[in-house]
């Protein structure tokens, strides 16, 4: 009883979100209500007791197409008064293409016919003891291996399509190749020298307290020092003055 | 007692405990998570942190969600009123509503179903929506920007990590977490999945929008991303959902990669310890980590990002997926579960 009322109140959420979906005057909130139809469409699965199915629809379609087709929709620049503007003029072509529909689908279904066992398959869809996802599994991958290989060669046709549609050779300015700068090592870059302290400094006016100790006859006694030392000294002695 | 929760009533009852069960402590762990991370952040930086309000500051977290209480919700003049009240509810309640699978001891979720790993990637791959949500109807051109870096982000990091849960799923033979858990009682997946291990919690961090990989909300270029129009409860409830979001994520590396509810060896004093404590040890461990890697490193840039999503992580998973696979199939080590 319960699963007959969830039944209907997910089935009824669905169409109304379907027909909002191509009614809504806003593209954004025709993605949200797809959205909302795609959730009820799970719960649905998830009542005839295909979890798998649910989920994967919840993954595939809400988790990435549906978040896809919201960052285009966002962005597109609509101008709605335009959008509208032929409509009059459109109207009987969409009338025609849709009632050819119409009566293409009217014969498809009263001509359709089950196999007379189709009812008995249908009852009776997964053996008890193993679960919906394993049942699954091996249909596609033991029984229907061949088709499911095709299906997946065709998916990556499309994809090799739209990527050798849409890419654009650029020329980047300042493109970041990581592999060059991780073959970068200190000695391509940096050369350490070991430069003698105090050269030339005499010659641009510079007189180190070395030199001037020198001058006054002085014991060198800093000679033991390391040349950092005695440099911080002298800096030291100048800033004292 | 047990008689009255076999009824319909009784049932629907003990669903409801069941839901308080996980809920509170979750969401005061989400509360003490704030606390936390403000403390490891300090302790990194050699500073004190939160240290007035309550001892060591622990009275915190409730003195910023008062604060939160009693602010002004501001809605922006162009917005869309309805989708911007939306975004936080969904953002938040989706953060929670993985949790229904969580096991924290064997057997103990509150719904043990037979997807629950595909449950738990569903729920986590639509954390995406109240971040563009908000984007798009606070009618603000930082806000967009945040929301279009995040939609791209999680959907690249989403296919890695699916990918890596394929492989634990090889491993495990089954989609329910209990059975997950369970498969690595000799020894934890992250032992012989390494590799995929570290992919799956960067790549975490890149699904929570954590630093380094905080683009989103980007506050030196684009002032706080997708929530810079929100203030009061409807801010708090986005910071509540990524807090949550981080155990979550925390929550799924314990499953699958760290043996849930097990101890490390199953031997006397690691047994004494029983296992919800265990799991919720690991999942702080977890959670440390997240903190430590915020203190750490600086924020991406977006086409580095994009590149290690895409060029490096679902080349490395694929490949390690592949495999995986190849080894089970060769020592015939593959599990045969339903």
């Amino acid at each position: 009883m319960i699963a007959a009322a969830a039944f209907y109140v997910f089935s009824a959420i669905m169409l109304a979100a379907a027909t909002m979906v191509v009614t809504a005057r806003n593209p954004v909130h025709s993605v949200l209500f797809l959205i909302l139809a795609f959730f009820n469409a799970a719960a649905l699965f998830l009542l005839a007791g295909a979890e798998f199915l649910a989920m994967i629809l919840v993954i595939v379609y809400v988790g990435a197409v549906a978040v896809l087709f919201l960052f285009v929709v966002m962005m597109l620049d609509i101008n709605f008064v335009q959008f509208r503007e032929g409509f009059q003029r459109y109207a009987p072509i969409g009338a025609t293409v849709g009632a050819v529909l119409l009566i293409e689908l009217t014969m498809v279904l009263t001509g359709w016919r089950f196999l007379p066992e189709a009812p008995q398959w249908r009852s009776a869809p997964i053996p008890a003891n193993i679960s919906n996802t394993a049942a699954l599994a091996e249909q596609l991958y033991t029984h229907n291996i061949l088709l499911f290989q095709l299906a997946g060669l065709l998916l990556l046709v499309a994809m090799i399509g739209a990527i050798v549609l849409t890419l654009r050779e650029r020329r980047m300015p300042r493109r970041q190749i990581i592999r060059v700068q991780l073959e970068r090592e200190v000695r391509d870059t940096l050369e350490i020298l070991q430069v003698p302290i105090f050269a030339g400094t005499d010659e641009i006016g510079i007189r180190m307290r070395k030199a001037i100790s020198e001058d006054r006859g002085e014991a060198a006694h800093e000679g033991a020092e390391s040349p950092m030392l005695a440099a911080s000294h002298a800096q030291s002695e100048t800033e004292g003055h | 007692m047990a008689a009255f929760f076999q009824t319909p009533l009784g049932e629907l009852v003990r669903i409801v405990l069941q839901t308080l069960a996980i809920l509170v402590p979750l969401l005061l762990a989400v509360a003490y998570a704030t606390w936390a991370e403000r403390k490891v952040l300090a302790a990194i930086q050699l500073r004190k942190g939160p240290n007035v309000v309550g001892a060591f500051g622990l009275l915190q977290p409730f003195a910023d969600a008062l604060k939160m209480l009693m602010k002004e919700t501001i809605i922006p003049a162009g917005a869309n009123r309805v989708l911007f009240l939306l975004a936080p509810i969904v953002s938040l309640t989706l953060a929670l509503m993985a949790w229904a699978v969580v096991p924290v001891n064997d057997g103990w979720a509150v719904a043990n179903i037979n997807v629950g790993i595909l449950y738990l990637f569903a729920i986590s791959s639509l954390g995406v929506y109240g971040i563009i949500i908000a984007g798009w109807a606070s009618n603000s051109k930082y806000a967009f920007l945040g929301a279009l870096r995040s939609a791209a982000q999680m959907v690249s990091y989403e296919v890695a990590i699916g990918f890596v849960i394929v492989t634990v799923l090889l491993c495990a033979g089954s989609l329910n977490l209990n059975d997950i858990v369970l498969a690595q009682k000799h020894i934890w997946f992250c032992v012989p999945l390494l590799p995929m291990f570290v992919i799956f919690f960067i790549s975490g961090l890149a699904e929570t929008n954590r630093s380094p990989f905080d683009l989103p909300e980007g506050e030196s270029e684009i002032v706080a991303g997708f929530f810079v129009e929100y203030s009061a409860l409807a801010f708090a409830l986005f910071f509540l959902g990524e807090y949550a979001n981080m155990l979550l994520m925390s929550a799924m590396t314990t499953i699958l990669f760290l043996g849930g509810w097990l101890p490390p060896l199953n031997i006397a004093p690691f047994t004494w310890l029983p296992g919800p404590l265990w799991f919720i040890l690991k999942l702080f461990a977890c959670l440390f980590v997240f903190f430590w890697a915020r203190a750490t490193f600086p924020r991406y840039r977006y086409d580095q990002l994009m590149r290690l999503g895409w060029k490096v992580f679902l080349p490395a998973s694929l490949g390690w997926l592949v495999l995986t696979a190849a080894v089970l199939l060769a020592t015939g080590w593959a599990p045969h579960g339903a």
